[in-house]
């Protein structure tokens, strides 16, 4: 019986999963650009710049189907907790690492759950400015978040994960999504280099992000 | 539809799948002849493209047979994809947000249902006079005048381009044919054969030979190649003059005018490419780039071609 129970509610995820891959490829047309890496399942941190609620199922939409069960996005509890939808799609349908962004409330430290997910073999999706971005700039500063993963478990790849146009198909406070083509760039890898120092990496992670903006000058087509 | 029409569409997608198989043998043969172990890339090309004409043939020729609906419906959802790839290079605002999605939304499936409800004298205003001057309206309202006269033409130009021009395609499903058939459907089979065969022709022509560039900082067309492929379009429109009501002389006129309103509406579009610095507007046709880059000309050439329809033939 519970068997059962468990079987319909994994279709039931993986159902709406599908229709909301679906929807997003209806409306930009997501297409993944494997710039710097190859789309095969190896453990991996995926960041990306992060300007709309819609970011993350864009990521999720371009990831092949064995890469994208291995992956985990890292988000909000308090967003996604809000209400019984909400707590079905986000940690059922997107298997989603919930985190509590407000240290006054929580009661179990973020980090703690981020590297228990890596430990376990997941790859993760994270947007390491904390919030979504509402500035003219490319980017917000960088939490260390990002840094401590890679200084704790450096065989782990850090992607860079540049999302185009996402600011214009969904500014903030409009409801309806402007149908645009989208596309989500994956950069080489970084790492954290023996020595560094959590500022000196931050940096050099958000320009590698950054330069994933502009054309890719070397590729011919 | 009357069996006679359904056999005649039958039959026309059974002559393209046999220029296709011809095709399609050519590649092939082609391939052999490269060196084992080699590779090239014209030929890969061209391999990629016939690919892309079976996928395309295959679904013009199921929404034909399927009737007005279908074809209405096809193009609707072509004008769909043709406006979010203009769109994605525009200039546009925070505050042009609303007038956008009117446009993708209410506008575009408006101008459809004109089409298909026969209301000629609503869809050939519609755009160009009420969303004309809707949009700014709604823009102007959110209050931002930073490039406002920039962002409103460039929304407008692509209404126009992507939604109007495209929807005369099933547009000419509104003509009243002379011998009152129902076989204006066969007007959208020729138009858009004339079309891609012509600019087929011009771009294997003008590689060849001709040397005079038609626009020679935006464009490899050489006046030779423009030529050819005019020729070869009214040649072509002259066998198909059957299933128009245009006559034999007639058929060839309407092949040579859609073709060369056609090749024009390439080159415009290659300033646009240019001008926004992108090569294709999408990767959403394999060998093609996007919809936009597919239908360049058939956008053009759709609503010069149903007006003189009506204009002469009327």
């Amino acid at each position: 019986m519970a068997d059962a129970k468990l079987f319909f509610r994994r279709l039931a995820s993986q159902s709406v999963g599908h229709l909301l891959a679906l929807a997003a490829r209806f409306i930009t047309a997501v297409r993944a650009d494997w710039r710097g890496i190859e789309p095969i399942a190896k453990q991996r941190v995926y960041f990306a710049n992060h300007v709309s609620n819609a970011d993350m199922p864009m990521i999720w939409t371009v990831l092949p189907g064995h890469i994208r069960r291995q992956t985990r996005p890292v988000a909000a509890a308090d967003y996604w907790l809000s209400n019984r939808l909400r707590a079905f799609v986000g940690p059922e349908v997107f298997n989603c690492v919930l985190v509590d962004r407000r240290p006054e409330a929580r009661t179990e430290d973020p980090m703690e759950k981020i590297f228990e997910a890596l430990d376990e073999g997941s790859s993760l999706i994270i947007f390491p400015e904390g919030n979504r971005n509402m500035t003219d700039d490319p980017l917000l500063p960088f939490r260390a978040g990002l840094y401590n993963m890679g200084r704790l478990r450096p065989h782990i790849d850090l992607v860079p994960t540049w999302i185009a146009n996402l600011n214009e198909i969904m500014p903030k406070g409009e409801v309806i999504p402007l149908p645009l083509i989208c596309t989500v760039t994956f950069g080489a890898p970084i790492h954290v280099e023996e020595g560094e120092e959590k500022d000196e990496f931050l940096k050099r992670a958000a320009d590698a992000l950054v330069a994933l903006s502009l054309p890719d000058e070397g590729a011919g087509s | 539809m009357t069996d006679q029409t359904t056999l005649d569409i039958l039959l026309l997608s059974l002559a393209v799948i046999g220029i296709l198989v011809a095709l399609t043998i050519l590649g092939v043969f082609l391939r052999m002849r490269v060196p084992y172990g080699g590779t090239n890339p014209v030929i890969e090309a061209f391999v990629v493209r016939v690919h892309t004409w079976w996928g395309l043939t295959i679904i013009l020729a199921l929404a034909v047979l399927s009737g007005r609906i279908g074809v209405i419906l096809l193009f609707a959802f072509v004008s769909f994809a043709a406006l979010r790839e203009f769109l994605t290079f525009t200039i546009k605002h925070r505050a042009d947000h609303l007038s956008l999605v009117i446009g993708f939304f209410v506008i575009l499936p408006l101008q459809y249902l004109f089409v298909a409800l026969d209301w000629t004298a609503l869809f050939t205003v519609f755009i160009p006079v009420y969303g004309f001057l809707l949009l700014p309206i709604v823009s102007a309202f959110r209050g931002e005048p930073d490039k406002f006269l920039v962002r409103v033409a460039e929304t407008q130009w692509g209404l126009m381009i992507c939604v109007y021009c495209i929807s005369h395609v099933p547009a000419l499903l509104t003509y009243d044919m002379p011998d009152g058939s129902d076989r204006s459907i066969l007007l959208i089979v020729f138009f858009a054969m004339v079309v891609q065969l012509g600019d087929l022709f011009e771009y294997y022509a003008g590689r060849k030979f001709g040397r005079r560039k038609i626009a020679p900082n935006l464009s490899p067309k050489t006046v030779g190649g423009v030529v050819t492929g005019v020729l070869a379009a009214s040649a072509v429109g002259a066998i198909l003059s059957w299933i128009t009501p245009f006559g034999v002389l007639g058929a060839a006129s309407m092949a040579a005018l859609a073709s060369v309103t056609g090749i024009f509406g390439t080159v415009v579009f290659a300033a646009i490419k240019r001008d926004r610095g992108v090569k294709d507007w999408s990767h959403l046709i394999p060998g093609q780039g996007g919809f936009l880059d597919q239908l360049d000309s058939v956008i053009f050439a759709a609503p010069v071609f149903f007006h003189v329809t009506h204009l002469v033939w009327g």
